[in-house]
């Protein structure tokens, strides 16, 4: 046994609790320290990510190949940008405790467990481990009546979720006595072991997996807990979690249930239409900028199903390159929202934004890139992730789902300019309080990654291909 | 390596970015940066101009196709896209026109534009980038990313320096331009897909099949049917053209406007021959309605730059039924007619700016008696007038009469109902200069109104040269064409024929439809 394939999660998983232990003692004012700590366990991990070899470990419960690297260098850099993100505001929210970085990285733990698990135990144990962590962390500011009615709110229905995902698990190793993804895709090869079931315990697991990215009709939580959690939670719910529980999916609806494509396409079909609709039509009548994020995030989950419900490699390679583009285009954005306070107060109105152009020219442009990229306009790098998405749906014939991507991408694009329009052409208000340079230096990565992109996509596409094949076998 | 030995296209195409980079580091009080942005977008654009000028003297005409090709593997060896940039001599002329408008537009907005100035040169920069990198692309994608990334520099130009209804102007000129283009996505998607290149070279000699073609001309009937604009899909052009401050007005009249009409022919016609034949008619009767209805719509306006918003689309009407003549005079008719119109009309709304400068109104009724106060202005004014009637000798008859004599060899019918659009147009220019620029001053205002100033005359002059040129020897302009515009023809002519020999195909009865209509 190789038990050196899983050393990155030992590692950050013994610096988490260093940093607690570190934090314990130093006491009160150690949040700074024990941040940059998180930072460098991050940094370690990436490196560590990079170094690990590909195979299988712990009898075939844990795997680590291209896929697992690709999500989760993407997953370290999300969450090593939502805690740089964090830093200032949670100070000046007064919820700069220890705690919030330690969290933080184990959250990150259970994410990384998420895309290496073989097994459907160990998805269900690193999920957990995750969605324990974000549930305490959307209630940071306990004495905030808005968080720890989001963190409540978000607990209960994960539970549910969880629940329902536990069921799914139990029904298919009921049906076919096995939870190991390789030996599931074996036994699964012979249709006459599909039985119904099953398929009832493989649609418990996309309504389980469906909750936690938060596509239609499992969205409801999405825009309160959005709204209610502290933004610099927001911000890392909106960025690793959704790579984790993407590339979650994806492994298990590939690998161990790829050959029933045609008992699960359809479901997911519908759950991204459903998303692509509901996305862009509900985030129209939003006032609040993080209430329209989530609904936006709801949308571009769609999109990244359908490279999913094509079931091709391009297909999958599509997802992954579009997980990419959305990382970064919102954890910019964050950036953005998080630098919104006047006065030492934090903002969140659309309108608040008016005239930015004005009082913060730069920061303007880095929130109007963002917005155009997340409507799909090129040169913008989310316009590359729906062209790899669409191209591979065009690719299965599968015009319907093509045609609905388009057009709702249109009636999207119509809120994200409003954030434009209100940032360049409505007259300025009082500037923003100045921005912190950790907050700036967020923006500016995202913004960089956001807007040369098409410089670059060859490593980025070749990888995420590499990936993509990994997944077929 | 190309022609010029070294990647001029390219280098066209992303010098003005540098411009950009230079203005953005400029520090300094308002009025310097102001200042210096104004100066170093003209020497940029100017310099862009210049290097653009190779491509007049180093073009080969005789060649149909594509010159100063260059070819760089891009989206990470992704099969069949590559950075491709190249220009033949359809599109050729468009890269010098957008070239030859920005510096144009810059001056003119020198003194016009006040507020945000540095904003203003950066966005008008990268429009300039995007206008010729999607004229001079030779790559799907690439002429996709510039197409639509246009988008995002004109609604800031309207939304921010427009007049009172911008934003409503602004999102509806988004909108509607944003449906068309993502509908084109899925089209160049499924050519990709089929042909597995988007180089466009080899897409022009794929032959896809009838059945595919029909979705295909659809899908880019969408899009550029509302950027050319075509009836009924023209809403978004008079909203957008009254808001727009006047650089942004003619630059949308001037160049903007040709990327739908430049679309048809670059795509729908070479690649798609049996789904343009089987559409001719529609296509007939959408540009007849144009021309006749929105010429009637422009006899109405009462504010002079929706009057020849409105003009615009009447005369790309005309475009549009000479490209679907498919014979050499009516492409080359329609080809000189787009090239005119972006001399004609960039020049039309500059006169409506120049007033507007003065008195900050372009309502019909706050004018006349101009010719008294300001003669210079009336002159420039009536040849650039005369033009857009079509007077012989101007740039605007030659694209009219060739256009009507490819029509005429289609149906008799189309090429009377096409010509009534030159009847209307100077029913409704003469009666805007009657009232604007004849009859004696009334209003106290205008008594003390000033003739043009240097700055203006040159901005004025080359547009003056350029539509008599054109319109005393079109040969150095057409010559530029003719082979591209014949091997389209004859591309057309041989698909269309061989489509004949398999008469028994499916789409054989569209196809006698459009003859049973089109003779």
């Amino acid at each position: 046994m190789n038990w050196t394939l899983a050393l990155p999660e030992l590692v950050l998983a013994v610096c988490s609790m260093g940093v607690l232990t570190f934090g314990v003692l130093r006491g009160k004012d150690s949040t700074l320290a024990c941040t940059m700590l998180s930072l460098g366990a991050l940094l370690i991990t990436i490196v560590l990510v990079l170094a690990t070899p590909f195979g299988v470990a712990y009898h075939g419960q844990f795997v680590e190949d291209s896929f697992a690297l690709f999500s989760k260098v993407l997953i370290l850099a999300g969450s090593a940008l939502a805690m740089i993100a964090s830093l200032d505001y949670n100070a000046a929210q007064r919820i700069d405790r220890f705690e919030f970085p330690v969290l933080v990285l184990l959250a990150t733990v259970g994410m990384m467990l998420m895309v290496s698990a073989h097994n459907l135990m160990t998805l269900y144990l690193g999920l957990e481990l995750q969605s324990l962590a974000i549930y305490v962390l959307a209630a940071f500011a306990r004495d905030e009546l808005r968080s720890a009615e989001a963190g409540l709110k978000y607990f209960v229905l994960g539970a549910l979720a969880s629940g329902l995902l536990l069921y799914g698990i139990s029904f298919t190793y009921g049906f076919t006595g096995t939870m190991d993804f390789g030996r599931l895709a074996q036994v699964l090869i012979d249709p006459a072991h599909v039985s119904a079931g099953l398929v009832v315990g493989i649609v418990f697991i996309i309504a389980g997996l469906g909750f936690k990215i938060a596509a239609v009709p499992f969205h409801m939580w999405t825009p309160d807990v959005y709204e209610g959690a502290p933004t610099s939670v927001t911000t890392l719910m909106a960025t690793a979690p959704k790579v984790a529980a993407m590339a979650l999916l994806l492994r298990v609806l590939a690998t161990p249930f790829g050959h029933l494509l045609g008992e699960w396409h359809l479901i997911i079909s519908i759950v991204s239409v459903a998303s692509m609709l509901l996305g862009s039509l509900a985030a129209i009548g939003q006032w609040s900028i993080k209430r329209l994020m989530a609904y936006s995030s709801i949308g571009h989950m769609g999109y990244a199903l359908i490279g999913l419900a094509v079931g091709t490699v391009a297909g999958y390679r599509g997802v992954l390159i579009y997980l990419v583009t959305y990382v970064f285009m919102s954890a910019g954005t964050f950036g953005c929202i998080l630098a919104m306070r006047r006065r030492g107060r934090a903002l969140e109105k659309i309108a608040d934004l008016a005239g930015l152009a004005r009082t913060d020219p730069m920061m303007a442009v880095g929130l109007a890139i963002f917005m155009f990229s997340l409507a799909g306009i090129p040169p913008l790098a989310g316009f590359f992730g729906k062209l790899y998405i669409f191209l591979a749906a065009v690719q299965a014939g599968n015009w319907a789902l093509a045609v609905i991507g388009v057009l709702t991408s249109v009636i999207g694009a119509f809120y994200y300019i409003r954030v434009v329009k209100v940032m360049y052409f409505d007259p300025a208000e009082e500037a923003f309080d100045p921005r912190p340079a950790a907050l700036s230096f967020v923006g500016v990565v995202g913004g960089l990654v956001t807007l040369f992109f098409f410089l670059f996509p060859g490593p980025i596409v070749g990888a995420a291909q590499a990936a993509a094949q990994v997944l077929l076998g | 390596m190309n022609q010029a030995g070294f990647p001029l296209l390219s280098l066209i195409t992303f010098l003005p970015l540098v411009g950009c980079v230079v203005i953005m580091c400029v520090r300094g009080d308002e009025e310097t940066v102001a200042s210096n942005a104004r100066w170093t977008a003209l020497w940029t654009s100017l310099i862009v101009f210049g290097l653009s000028l190779i491509l007049w003297f180093r073009f080969d005409p005789s060649q149909p196709g594509f010159q100063f090709q260059e070819n760089i593997p891009w989206l990470g060896g992704e099969y069949g896209v590559g950075y491709r940039m190249g220009v033949d001599g359809i599109s050729v002329l468009f890269v010098l026109l957008s070239t030859a408008l920005t510096p144009i537009c810059i001056l003119s907005a020198w003194e016009a534009i006040h507020t945000r100035v540095r904003e203003f040169m950066l966005t008008f920069l990268i429009l300039e980038t995007m206008l010729v990198g999607l004229f001079s692309a030779q790559d799907f994608v690439v002429f996709y990313i510039f197409f639509e990334g246009v988008l995002i520099p004109m609604y800031l130009i309207i939304g921010v320096w427009g007049g009172a209804r911008r934003v409503y102007s602004a999102v509806k000129f988004f909108l509607y331009t944003l449906t068309g283009s993502v509908l084109m996505l899925l089209a160049l998607l499924a050519m990709w897909h089929y042909a597995h290149t988007t180089d466009l070279a080899v897409l022009l000699n794929t032959h896809f099949p009838p059945g595919m073609q029909i979705w295909l001309f659809l899908a880019f009937l969408a899009s550029f049917a509302v950027k050319v604009p075509m009836w009924p899909v023209h809403t978004w052009l008079p909203d957008a053209h009254v808001e727009a401050p006047t650089a942004g007005s003619v630059i949308l009249a001037g160049v903007l406007l040709k990327m739908g009409a430049y679309g048809f022919i670059r795509f729908s016609i070479p690649m798609l021959p049996h789904a343009s034949a089987a559409f001719a008619p529609l296509m007939f009767a959408l540009g007849v309605i144009a021309v006749i209805y929105t010429s009637l719509v422009a006899l109405a306006q009462t504010d002079m730059k929706k009057l020849i918003a409105y003009s615009s689309v009447a005369h790309m009407g005309i475009v549009i039924i000479g490209f679907f003549t498919f014979n050499p005079q009516g492409i080359s008719g329609a080809l000189f007619q787009m090239l005119s119109h972006g001399v004609v009309s960039a020049a039309l709304f500059l006169c409506v700016g120049v007033v507007y400068d003065r008195l900050h109104t372009h309502v019909i009724d706050r004018f006349d008696g101009l010719a008294n106060r300001m003669p210079l202005y009336a002159a420039v004014f009536m040849v650039f007038m005369m033009a857009s009637i079509g007077l012989p000798g101007t740039s605007g008859f030659v694209g009219e009469f060739l256009v009507l004599v490819g029509a005429l060899q289609v149906n008799f019918w189309l090429a009377l109902l096409g010509s009534m659009g030159m009847i209307l147009g100077a029913a409704y220019m003469l009666y805007l200069y009657r009232r604007v620029i004849f009859g004696v001053i009334t209003k106290p205002d205008l008594k003390a109104i000033l003739d043009l100033s240097p700055r203006e005359v040159a901005v004025f002059a080359p547009l003056l040269v350029l539509t008599l040129w054109m319109g005393i020897y079109p040969t150095s302009f057409s010559s530029f064409w003719d082979a591209s515009v014949g091997a389209v023809v004859q591309q057309h002519s041989a698909a269309v024929a061989g489509a004949k020999a398999a008469a028994m195909v499916p789409h054989g009865p569209r196809l006698v439809l459009a003859r049973a209509i089109a003779p």
